[in-house]
């Protein structure tokens, strides 16, 4: 009889094999000669798939990698290889210093505040309140709406004459208005609100999904303990949420990286450089500057960024989530 | 615990106050989108005199008929698109354990991790090489391979866990290896589907960069680059933009509002994998 690959014989178990049982039905010699043309035929449906994917996110990427050891400006039809230079000038470039620092800053900030708006909202909506379906789907709200449109929002909301302001003025004392918008010191935090308020009923949901997944005789068994409600939240919610906050520091992690449609929309970057991220920097240089494979080679420190952070973050958390069990 | 009780009457008030204040941006957008410029009056109060000028001036000005078609069309098309190849994808990576099968797994997970700046500009400029630049079917084109990866994963963890005995059966009845798969597979995935669809769907929607490269320069627009145009032009008319503002948000908010249990659930699901 005729067997496929060692490895795929001798498992018996396996999730989901085509042709397993030709080793069960002895007889079935012809049966087994189709489940190979079965399987070849199946093998033909990842075609459409992989050409597409091909197409769009690995040539390309391979193609960017290697421009970004070039000095090409994305026009002139030549190119020359100058190595590690894009890199170098990136060291001592402030604009790229400064926008790292900015993208770090407000990835950081949207990643704490967010998930931990998020996660009290989640805790008041998980309960007997009486408003707590309308809440959340209210809460909600904000994350599908498209972030350029709440963006050009917030952009009046946060200007000197806006509504911001206007509320402040009718409650508070004048010396709390602010150009939000304008002030280098206060633009990178008020652009960092606004993903914050448009996205913290998102990390919401998720944790939602997760307090909805702890069973009710867990939180008894712990108040039968004796457990106060700070000692529960601590030691038996947090750990059994591991799973929701994974996803939700990552997601909010990557999304801050690389942040971009609301930064470009309330600031390009400004005033100044003062909001300028990675993404905003990559765009001005590949489509305005004509730095074409400097741009790709920022391009490429985004990416390190985004897989060496959300890849250490996973790890991490995944440890800690095991631990915890 | 499971009383409602003064502790929970609180949590209500606290809750109802911290939506107010989610709200209120939102307020202030409708409110200022029903008056006229000339009223002088706080941003905060509720207007006296509603006016719908601001609409049909913004309607007018800003191009968005259009704008909401291709964004229809531009969603719809790269939504089947990924659907299609990523179940289909996805049905050898979850079936078939031989090596080569595991290695393609990889190969396509390893786009869930490259973010799609890095193949931004080279793609950008094969697009322009192909005349496609301007065209709708960049976008789609774009859509299509880019969402592959998470389509497919969410696919795979799908398929993993539903019995084969069905697809056996179809197949020892006789009948062929495609018409096993959309007849009696992709029927089984629909809650997957479901999941797909809606994250693609508002991901698709609300992109602004993608559109803004491919369809500058051309009279073609999504909502957000229409907007984002309208913004530009009439900075300071605050009633007018905000009128636009609100009817470039209104067809995923009516769609959010229809199908927010479903809409929800597919954010909070989708992701568990």
């Amino acid at each position: 009889m005729v067997r496929g690959p060692v490895g795929e014989v001798t498992r018996p178990t396996g999730p989901g094999r085509l042709g397993a049982e030709a080793d069960a039905a002895g007889p079935a010699v012809a049966a087994s000669g189709r489940r190979r043309r079965v399987r070849r035929a199946y093998a033909w449906f990842l075609v459409p798939a992989l050409a597409l994917y091909s197409f769009v996110v690995l040539l390309p990427s391979v193609q960017g990698a290697t421009f970004a050891f070039t000095d090409w400006d994305g026009l002139n039809p030549t190119r020359h290889f100058i190595g590690l230079a894009n890199f170098r000038q990136m060291l001592e470039d402030p604009a790229a210093r400064g926008a790292l620092r900015q993208t770090l800053v407000i990835a950081a900030a949207v990643t704490v505040v967010q998930n931990a708006v998020g996660l009290l909202l989640a805790l008041g909506v998980h309960s007997r309140i009486k408003s707590r379906n309308v809440l959340r789907v209210l809460l909600f709200a904000p994350a599908v709406m498209t972030p350029v449109v709440t963006a050009a929002l917030w952009k009046y909301m946060l200007a000197p004459e806006g509504a911001l302001n206007g509320l402040i003025a009718a409650v508070g004392p004048d010396s709390w208005q602010q150009n939000w918008l304008g002030d280098p010191t206060l633009a990178l935090c008020s652009v960092a609100g606004v993903v914050v308020w448009q996205f913290a009923g998102y990390s919401m949901v998720i944790f939602l999904a997760g307090l909805q997944g702890i069973p009710q005789e867990v939180y008894e068994a712990a108040a039968v303990d004796g457990a106060s409600g700070w000692q529960r939240f601590r030691h038996v919610v947090l750990p059994l949420l591991a799973p929701a906050t994974t996803i939700n520091l990552m997601l909010s992690v990557i999304g801050g990286l690389k942040l971009f449609d609301q930064v470009w929309v309330m600031t390009q970057g400004g005033p100044g450089t003062a909001t300028e991220t990675l993404s905003t920097l990559i765009y001005k240089n590949a489509f305005q500057l004509d730095e074409y494979a400097y741009s790709v080679a920022l391009a490429i420190v985004l990416t390190v960024f985004v897989a060496v952070i959300s890849g250490g973050q996973y790890r991490l958390l995944h440890r800690g989530g095991e631990a915890a069990r | 615990m499971n009383r409602y009780g003064p502790r929970t009457l609180l949590r209500e008030i606290i809750m109802i106050a911290v939506a107010a204040v989610v709200a209120f941006p939102l307020y202030v957008l409708v409110n200022l989108s029903l008056r006229d410029p000339r009223d002088g009056s706080s941003v905060i109060a509720p207007t006296t005199s509603p006016t719908l000028r601001n609409y049909a001036d913004a309607w007018r000005e800003a191009g968005l008929a259009g704008a909401i078609v291709n964004s229809v069309v531009v969603t719809v098309l790269s939504v089947a698109v990924i659907v299609i190849v990523s179940a289909m994808a996805a049905y050898p990576l979850a079936r078939i354990t031989a090596r080569w099968s595991r290695w393609a797994f990889l190969l396509v997970m390893l786009g869930l991790l490259l973010p799609f700046q890095l193949a931004l500009l080279p793609l950008y400029q094969t697009i322009r090489d192909l005349g496609l630049l301007g065209t709708l079917w960049s976008l789609v084109l774009f859509y299509s391979g880019l969402q592959v990866p998470f389509a497919t994963f969410l696919y795979v963890g799908f398929l993993r866990a539903v019995p084969r005995e069905y697809e056996e059966a179809a197949l020892i009845d006789g009948a062929g290896p495609v018409q096993v798969f959309w007849r009696v597979v992709f029927p089984l995935l629909r809650p997957v589907t479901g999941t797909v669809v809606i994250l693609n769907a508002i991901l698709v929607w609300n992109d602004f960069l993608t559109p803004f490269l491919y369809l500058s320069g051309s009279d073609q627009q999504t909502i957000p680059v229409a907007i984002y145009g309208f913004i530009g032009q009439f900075v300071s008319q605050w009633n007018l933009v905000f009128a636009g503002l609100v009817i470039a948000m209104l067809p995923i908010l009516v769609g959010y509002f229809l199908m927010q249990r479903h809409i929800i659930k597919g954010f909070a699901g989708g992701l568990k994998g």
